[in-house]
């Protein structure tokens, strides 16, 4: 497949949410409240990984960018290199971002562009993340007193990190700032039916939030990073 | 379709009958991820393979195991490409293919209704009299059955129980 610059740069941007989100995911295993959810993240996590190998390798070799990157270099958005946090930061971090990964790749499948066979092979998979997010927040916006709590505070926290998802994409072969208002229409539904309301306050701002896409990142994020790439950077090239 | 020549046929055969590595009651072609054989050379065959899911292990040993039959029965060169236009759906599980998964205990998937995105209401998880088409306990054929995880031991199938007969099973979920 040939490919320019601006789709380099498109796939690098896509591929590194695919693989920061897949990676936090991964740190549930061996902590997920009960056996069941243990399975479902580490399912969201492969098919986000799998996202990834194809995305990074359009940009370039899909183990040189994962591995041997420095942070600057990382172009995903500051949303999904978030701690995990407690499990609503956890559900509220997937509803908002698998809501706008679906709405995304339902446009890229149509579009024709160098994203289509991808998106629409992916689509699929992510309306089963988005369900499972949905489930969840319902469960536990709509559940005890301290549940509710939990998820309110989750969904607060993590909104200034939501602006960023429809600034403009270089290469990315359509409009993100038009997939902002059908975002707010279908999160602000799920929270309604949880008994939660959309959080109010800057979505980005002059204080920056939101810049991942820059190559600017959150504090947590680095350590993230070098746990991510400790193996690989210590014996370059090891298999088993 | 494009037509195949008669060793085309006979390699695709061959391919397709390879089992599937962590579904092994399944042939590869019963599974649908086989897409085309050609013949490069006297001896050159390009295998196209779609996965069924973006991030499916299976792939690698997939290509493995399609590579090896086909060069145990006489072809010198093969390359396996992974291909993801047209995406695969569980629509492409043959009707043989079904039915040897509910033998094996898993509940097929159902046919879907419309192409595209799967469409995916906040339901009631318990099936019977809310669905025209239950997904029905592998074991004993119930219509009663509920979800308990969408996600279970593999990214493709779902974990349900039978409030039958009370076994828990997996069901290979509509893609």
């Amino acid at each position: 497949m040939t490919t320019t610059a601006h789709t380099d740069t498109a796939a690098l941007a896509l591929g590194d949410d695919a693989l920061v989100l897949s990676h936090r995911l991964g740190e549930w295993m061996g902590h997920a409240p009960v056996l069941e959810e243990e399975v479902a993240l580490a399912n969201i996590a492969l098919d986000l990984l799998g996202q990834a190998r194809i995305l990074l390798s359009m940009a370039g070799d899909e183990d040189d960018l994962a591995y041997l990157r420095e942070e600057r270099a990382f172009r995903n958005l500051q949303l999904v290199e978030q701690p995990n946090g407690d499990f609503a930061h956890t559900i509220a971090r997937q509803l908002y971002f698998s809501t706008y990964q679906h709405l995304l790749y339902d446009r890229l499948a149509t579009g024709g562009g160098p994203f289509a066979g991808l998106a629409a092979k992916a689509v699929k998979e992510v309306a089963y993340h988005r369900d499972h997010a949905e489930q969840w927040t319902l469960r536990l916006g709509d559940g005890t007193d301290l549940s509710h709590e939990r998820m309110r505070r989750a969904c607060e926290a993590l909104w200034r990190f939501t602006g960023e998802m429809f600034q403009p994409l270089e290469g990315v072969g359509t409009d993100l700032t038009g997939l902002e208002t059908p975002w707010l229409e279908s999160v602000g539904a799920v929270l309604g039916r949880a008994g939660l309301e959309t959080p109010e306050g800057p979505r980005t701002g002059a204080w920056r939030a939101g810049a991942g896409r820059q190559g600017l990142h959150t504090e947590p994020f680095g350590r993230m990073l070098a746990e991510m790439q400790h193996l690989h950077r210590s014996h370059p090239g090891a298999s088993w | 379709m494009v037509t195949l020549t008669p060793l085309e046929a006979e390699l695709l055969a061959v391919a397709g009958s390879v089992p599937d590595p962590e579904l092994p009651v399944l042939t590869l072609q019963e599974l649908g991820v086989l897409r085309a054989v050609h013949v490069r050379d006297t001896d050159s065959v390009e295998v196209e393979l779609t996965p069924t899911y973006t991030g499916c292990p299976a792939v690698e040993a997939m290509s493995t195991d399609i590579e090896r039959a086909l060069r145990d029965h006489g072809v010198r060169e093969v390359t396996v490409r992974t291909v993801l236009i047209p995406a695969w759906s569980t629509d492409d599980i043959s009707a043989e293919g079904r039915r040897k998964l509910r033998e094996f205990g898993i509940a097929p998937p159902r046919a879907q209704r419309t192409a595209g995105p799967v469409g995916i209401t906040l339901g009631p998880t318990r099936t019977a009299g809310q669905d025209p088409e239950p997904v029905r306990c592998p074991n004993c054929g119930s219509a009663d059955t509920e979800l308990l995880s969408r996600f279970s031991s593999t990214a493709c199938k779902a974990l349900r129980r039978c409030l039958d007969c009370r076994e828990p099973f997996d069901h290979f979920k509509e893609l």
